[in-house]
């Protein structure tokens, strides 16, 4: 039987037009096996909490380098829990002050991976987690 | 038009390197029993963009070139060695500390914090509302303002930002590109308002409009209305402000969505190609325009490789202006640049660490005989930086100045067998992607069919493996890694977006809306014709329609830009 491909969403949430981070996690995890889809620039969160329910994606994948974070990913997260889908992981990677990363844990952000942050590192949380979803 | 000369000087590489027998006895009896007792640390060894680097330069290396064509000395063609006769020892480079958060009263009380401390240029940062022709109220500001840089949505804002800095003393550098002739208009409207005649305004617009499809991605219109822009405030800077630069043709940002240096180089002045070609097109005199524009690059870990970009980038454009558009003023041949130190390279682990690479990138962009400077501050990996690190980024440009003694001669490394082979190489690998540019159509083409977007993904993705398998070290982050405490940051309230809008509802409040409409009606209508523009978007400031009215006006007419994302 074929193993169900981990499902991906890489989104750009705000006016950051800075997308290296982002494109380089989308192919890291393409190269892992995982089907991705990159939203492209300029997302609001409206935009991507529908992008991942038609794509019936297992994680999101938010890249934020502007400052807005503390606005848009809290945004994101009450919009998922509006239509039920509390179960998709959503990750956060970019410039994020250490105050900061509680207040976005609480908000439900799985994980938030500072710069330096290995690809493989990045491949293995989001494998594991989706391993839990889809046991 | 003549085509460019198919390379620039002959490089080892060119002709098979012929080892002198002195160096080839050396080869046999030192080098390789030191091998068999000791191998090298690695089977290769490559500069920070991959670029393969020797274990010994010589005379061999240089076959074919010659010191007094391909060197020169400063100040003459084709400038390897700077473009000033005596380089550091008549002026130093002008300490240019890019900053911008929260509010105008926020930076500018920054600015003149700096000022005091001894630097010697503005540079300021706009929020990313700003950037984007957004007004600080827009619902898709939220969150944003004041964020990554100050909040300008208005001649008002703009008055608050320069308050008490007489802008005929210091000139001003303004990273802003889609947006950058409202923006300009705003800053020669509070020129006028001090009583600073145009003419003696000295500064300089980033307005780069090409880098942003290429690499940073903050674009509002399509690529043809947006070089009509860029070729609009030429036309008027040629005009009305002779001092002031109207464009900052830019590596940085190229190099920081993860290039090579060689791409970086190359792109950057075929941009500059296109920005040539477009402003001949509205019939302006290369020599009329050439020598307002100014360049801006990135100053990277790769030491010898930095310098040696900086050296080849003189050349490049040299033989571009003289050979491809026939400029026959000396100012036309220079090209000036501000460097920046990479902010890519700063690492959120272990901080401090930062101070020591900024420093060393600073060094190279010194050696390399830059114009201008800005020094990053540790903390930027986390946040925009406190004072203390912004403080402690320009004491380290002094430093530099006033301490190493590397300003007391020009072109410092000059003559290196090393350096000359890389400034060489690098050269060459610029014109091979020149040229390729030139076959796919020119820039613009090259962006429509995503050439230069898709190099640089590629070379991002080789160097972030090569760090993920530990072939590239990067200290405190793949390795000697440690527990550490964390650092102060800079934190910006959401306050600055409720001050923003009270202030936006006042200016509109007090101004005259029927001449903002009847203002941006002439600009709408401008717009659709072929006019330059400049001069309704300067009507518009001054009756202080608002940055995002102004781009609406000209959204309205020529629509907005969406890219094919590269992955």
């Amino acid at each position: 039987m074929q193993e169900k491909r981990i499902r991906v969403l890489i989104a750009k949430p705000g006016l950051d037009g800075h997308d290296r981070g982002a494109k380089i996690i989308a192919r890291a995890l393409r190269d892992a096996g995982m089907e991705v889809i990159y939203t492209g620039l300029r997302q609001t969160p409206e935009m991507i909490a529908s992008a991942a329910a038609q794509e019936d994606v297992d994680v999101i994948g938010l890249s934020i380098l502007s400052g807005a974070h503390n606005t848009l990913a809290p945004q994101l997260m009450e919009l998922l829990k509006q239509k039920g889908m509390s179960d998709v992981t959503v990750l956060l990677g970019g410039t994020i002050p250490e105050a900061d990363i509680p207040n976005l844990k609480k908000a439900g952000i799985a994980e938030i991976f500072l710069p330096g942050t290995s690809t493989q590192d990045i491949v293995a949380f989001v494998r594991q987690r989706a391993a839990q979803k889809n046991p | 038009m003549t085509h460019p000369r198919k390379s620039g000087a002959p490089v080892a590489g060119d002709v098979s390197r012929q080892p002198s027998d002195r160096e080839r006895d050396w080869e046999k009896t030192q080098l390789r029993p030191a091998l068999e007792k000791s191998p090298e640390r690695s089977s290769e060894f490559t500069t920070i963009s991959g670029h393969p680097i020797r274990g010994l330069y010589t005379q061999a290396d240089l076959a074919g070139w010659e010191p007094a064509r391909d060197l020169g000395v400063p100040g003459a063609p084709p400038y390897t060695r700077g473009i000033h006769p005596s380089m550091y020892r008549g002026r130093l480079w002008t300490m240019r500390q890019f900053a911008g958060f929260g509010s105008a009263e926020d930076t500018n009380q920054r600015f003149r914090y700096l000022l005091a401390q001894g630097q010697t240029g503005i540079s300021v940062a706009f929020d990313l509302p700003t950037l984007m022709g957004y007004d600080s109220d827009h619902s898709l500001a939220e969150g944003e303002v004041g964020k990554c840089g100050v909040a300008i949505s208005s001649l008002a804002d703009m008055e608050a930002l320069f308050d008490q800095i007489p802008l005929g003393g210091i000139s001003t550098s303004m990273t802003i590109n889609s947006p950058a002739a409202i923006l300009w208009a705003m800053y020669l409207a509070v020129a006028e308002k001090q009583g600073v005649d145009w003419n003696n305004l000295g500064g300089t617009l980033q307005n780069d409009i090409l880098k942003e499809y290429i690499a940073q991605k903050e674009y509002i219109y399509p690529p043809k209305p947006s070089m009509r822009l860029v070729i609009d405030t030429f036309e008027f800077g040629t005009r009305h402000t002779p001092q002031f630069n109207t464009i900052s043709i830019s590596g940085y940002h190229i190099r920081e969505a993860g290039s090579t240096a060689i791409q970086e180089l190359a792109f950057t002045l075929r941009d500059a190609i296109e920005y040539v070609e477009w402003g001949i097109r509205r019939g302006l005199a290369v020599d009329d325009f050439a020598p307002r524009l100014s360049f801006f690059f990135n100053a990277h870990n790769d030491f010898f490789e930095e310098i040696a970009k900086y050296r080849a980038a003189r050349r490049i454009w040299h033989k571009t202006m003289t050979e491809r558009f026939g400029a026959k003023s000396p100012r036309s041949w220079t090209l000036r640049f501000h460097a920046q130190t990479a902010g890519c390279s700063l690492t959120a682990q272990q901080p401090y660490n930062n101070v020591v690479r900024t420093a060393l990138q600073a060094l190279a962009a010194v050696m390399g005989g830059a114009q201008s400077l800005h020094t990053n501050s540790l903390d930027e990996a986390w946040a925009l930086p406190t004072e203390f690190a912004a403080t402690l980024a320009l004491r380290t440009q002094q430093i530099l100045a006033h301490e190493t003694g590397v300003t007391h001669t020009a072109d410092p490394l000059g003559g290196s067998y090393f350096l000359e082979t890389l400034t060489n190489e690098v050269e060459r690998g610029a014109w091979d992607y020149i040229h390729k540019i030139d076959a796919l159509g020119g820039m613009v083409s090259a962006i429509e069919q995503s050439y230069p977007q898709r190099e640089i993904a590629d070379a991002a993705y080789r160097y972030q493996m090569a760090v993920d398998r530990k072939e590239k070290i990067i200290v405190g982050v793949n390795e000697f890694t440690g527990e550490e405490k964390p650092i102060d940051v800079l934190q910006i309230g959401e306050s600055v977006r409720a001050s923003q809008t009270e202030r936006l509802r006042k200016v509109r409040a007090e101004r005259s809306n029927d001449e903002v409409n009847r203002r941006l009606s002439a600009l709408r209508a401008a717009a659709r014709g072929s006019e330059n523009l400049m001069p309704h978007i300067y009507d518009a400031v001054k009756a202080y329609a608002t940055l995002g009215e102004i781009c609406a006006a000209m959204r309205d007419v020529f629509g907005a830009y969406e890219e094919v994302a590269v992955t």
